[in-house]
């Protein structure tokens, strides 16, 4: 499903196998297993770390297992409700998080990169690809939130989300939704681990990485059930620092 | 008019010129503070505002030496203080215009962007949201300024979660900055004044101004507007 390793200080999440990395509940739970670790070896790790996700195969990830789902909107809706504690953990994770999108990302999988802090993504193969509006389904709320929060220029949002635009990598660098276009899936991951040491290698203190990351997407926040620490509590922590 | 030793100002035709003066580091605090939001009250009869500074810096942020040296409740002031500054430029019914001369750095940077326009000398200086590699969290109200003025995400994650030094040429491309100024901290000067002048001259009503100031940035008015603007007095009157 998926697993997690250490490399100096990056940490690097797979998303294992030549498969669509269909987020089940198996996977979403497993996922979120590793980046709970991830955030706990970060605690004792000390300033200066960042996390890498990245796909097996052609598939970053197809979205929410709909296939399991299949006609049962009840099953459907519980697969919804189990991503956004996963985006909430990314959102709120204390370091650097970067996708290494090594293949498709479409719906909940694109989901998933948009709730990292940047996005290396191949060139060759592979797109982003928002289906919902393709497929009849709509947009959950805090999938919209995340969209509106990450994808700023109002066409863009509007390609990704009403048109059901099928971005390759370097359009998505075009409209700002990915950061580096590289030439293969090799590359890709290389090229994300690479940022991933530069932005370690800043030294921030995690938790104040965490916060103004919350600060700047304070509605992306609230629609997955972030409560962003009170300006009372900033200001002791500033305090405490001088 | 006469300079305090903080700021000084000046009429240029129908610009009224704030000056931050010397060759230091501009921090904000409550004096400092104090003495632009003076000036600025200062600025009535005015077309046009424009604030600039002497010196390396327009202003590298807060003055935490400042903040070492008061109890924690007491720190507030400096806050409600640029705040309450904010609130005035929001306020002020002629357009405003920021000459960044030199750095601009975290709460400097903040106040730039706080203005209409913001004019950047191209040769030297960056705009600098220090707070990530300060360890520093950013409050509500600030995140605000950022949210506003710097809608486009890519620019804010960069901004401030990578905290990236953004020269003139960099900040203007981003759409941070309006105008790169070659030369030294008097061509920008002159540059911001010959903008504020145009724009004085547009004879807008400056009720008018100042209603769709606040409603292009209701969420940023709405966090100010209990600290200043227009009915807050900029200097307390002494009663005695």
């Amino acid at each position: 499903m998926c697993t997690l390793e250490q490399r100096g200080r990056v940490f690097v999440l797979t998303l294992t196998g030549d498969d669509e990395h269909r987020l089940s509940h198996a996977l979403i739970a497993s996922i979120r297993s590793s980046v709970a670790s991830v955030a706990a070896a970060a605690a004792s790790a000390g300033p200066g770390t960042a996390l890498v996700t990245v796909g097996e195969g052609r598939f970053f990830s197809n979205g929410l297992d709909n296939i399991w789902a299949g006609t049962s909107r009840e099953r459907l809706q519980g697969l919804v409700d189990a991503l956004s504690p996963l985006a909430a953990d990314l959102f709120a994770l204390p370091m650097p998080t970067i996708a290494a999108i090594t293949g498709h990302a479409a719906a909940g999988g694109f989901l998933l990169a948009l709730c990292h802090d940047y996005r290396i993504m191949r060139g060759d193969r592979g797109v982003l690809y928002m289906s919902e509006v393709d497929i009849g389904l709509p947009l959950p709320p805090y999938f919209v939130s995340v969209l509106r929060s990450k994808i700023t220029a109002a066409n863009a949002l509007r390609d990704v989300t009403l048109r059901g635009r099928k971005l390759k990598a370097a359009e998505a660098k075009e409209m700002g939704i990915v950061d580096a276009v590289c030439p293969g899936p090799a590359e890709t991951a290389a090229e994300a681990i690479k940022l991933a040491e530069q932005l370690a290698a800043r030294k921030w203190d995690g938790n104040v990485y965490a916060s103004i990351r919350m600060s700047i997407f304070p509605e992306a926040c609230r629609s997955i059930g972030i409560v962003e620490e009170s300006d009372e509590e900033k200001r002791k922590h500033f305090a405490s620092r001088l | 008019m006469e300079p305090n030793n903080l700021c000084t100002v000046e009429r240029r035709g129908r610009v009224h010129v704030i000056t931050l003066t010397g060759a230091g580091e501009h921090r904000l605090g409550p004096a400092l503070l104090g003495a632009i939001r003076s000036a600025v009250a200062a600025s009535a009869g005015a077309g046009a505002l424009v604030l600039a500074a002497e010196g390396k810096f327009f202003s590298n942020g807060f003055d935490q030496a400042w903040a070492r040296t008061v109890p924690l409740h007491l720190q507030a002031t400096m806050e409600d203080a640029f705040r309450a500054l904010v609130a005035d430029l929001l306020a002020l019914p002629v357009p405003t215009v920021a000459a960044v001369t030199g750095h601009a750095a975290a709460a400097g940077c903040a106040l730039a962007l706080a203005h209409d326009a913001v004019f950047m000398r191209a040769s030297r200086g960056f705009l600098y949201m220090s707070e990530a590699d300060a360890g520093i969290k950013i409050i509500d109200f600030f995140a605000e300024i950022m949210r506003e003025k710097v809608p486009d995400a890519v620019v804010r994650r960069d901004l401030l979660l990578r905290g990236d030094r953004m020269p003139a040429a960099e900040a203007v491309r981003r759409g941070m900055v309006d105008v790169a100024v070659e030369g030294g901290v008097d061509d920008v000067v002159n540059a911001a004044v010959g903008e504020a002048e145009k724009l004085a001259a547009r004879g807008w009503d400056g009720d008018v101004v100042v209603e769709i100031r606040k409603a292009a940035w209701p969420k940023l008015w709405s966090k100010v507007k209990d600290y200043g603007g227009a009915g807050t007095p900029a200097v307390a009157t002494p009663r005695l």
